[in-house]
């Protein structure tokens, strides 16, 4: 195992349960799964079997396809581990990073989710784009499960 | 998470500097931060773990050495929380113009 690039952490106020359908099922990703520039949602799109092919598609009736990968591990509601690629390297897995999702109870209704990356060291441009792309997915799905909505301005009523 | 001990956590040059030292090489173990801090290695363990209380911090045993990750999520949902999309682009505007006048890659405090 290489060393991983990034590990990002948060700590929800949901269960195990809840926090697994947001990341597996579309109908909820799409609702806090928002793209770099905030332009229309996205959403992972795969059965979410082993072996599985997983894509990364907007969520904009183009179903443009921008990261494609294989799943590698599947456990509901713990952990999920998959591949991480560009369309036109699919069938090469040399040149494919890996994800994997962390689910943890944390006590008193708390729920720390954890979301490591790893092999991106040799994408600098992909490296680039997801430091910035992981952190404000995990505060929108964080805001979304506590609060039922996504992206809010400020914690006070406007 | 508690916001006060992220801010807190922040409210001191020490623990800046580590932030900035994961910041510019993410993943190092205690022994390499030590290197670059003028304490002992104590000192060091005790701001760590004020940062990983705060959540800034996470660590990751890796075989057998244990890494300190930066973790940026408290950090965007604090911007989030005071910065509005409008005004994103002006502010890195005048970032971009700060940087240039004062010739600097980073703030340092």
């Amino acid at each position: 195992m290489t060393k991983p690039s990034f590990v990002y952490v948060t700590y929800i106020a949901t269960t195990p349960e809840k926090l697994w359908q947001a990341f597996v099922d579309t109908d909820v990703m799409r609702q806090y799964w928002i793209g770099p520039n905030a332009e229309c949602a996205r959403m992972n799109v795969s059965d979410w079997r082993p072996g599985s092919k997983w894509e990364h598609q907007r969520a904009d009736g183009t179903q443009t396809v921008d990261i494609v990968g294989k799943v590698v591990e599947s456990t509901p509601p713990r952990r999920l581990v998959y591949t991480w690629a560009r369309p036109k390297d699919a069938a090469d897995e040399s040149k494919h990073s890996r994800v994997s999702i962390d689910i943890e109870p944390h006590g008193k209704g708390l729920v720390r989710l954890t979301v490591t990356h790893e092999d991106l060291e040799r994408d600098p441009q992909m490296l680039a784009g997801i430091s910035g792309g992981w952190p404000k997915v995990l505060s929108n799905l964080k805001t979304f499960l506590e609060t039922g909505q996504a992206l809010p301005r400020s914690p006070l009523p406007t | 998470m508690d916001i006060d001990k992220v801010f807190k956590a922040l409210a001191d040059p020490t623990r800046r500097r580590l932030l900035d030292l994961l910041h510019r090489e993410n993943g190092q173990p205690l022994s390499a931060l030590c290197v670059d801090m003028d304490m002992t290695r104590q000192a060091v363990t005790q701001h760590l773990q004020l940062l990983e209380e705060a959540n800034l911090v996470v660590t990751v045993w890796h075989g057998r050495e244990k890494l300190h990750y930066l973790n940026p999520v408290p950090l965007h949902e604090i911007h989030e929380r005071w910065i509005g999309k409008f005004e994103r682009s002006r502010l890195g505007a005048l970032r971009d113009l700060k940087k240039k006048l004062e010739g600097d890659e980073d703030d340092k405090t």
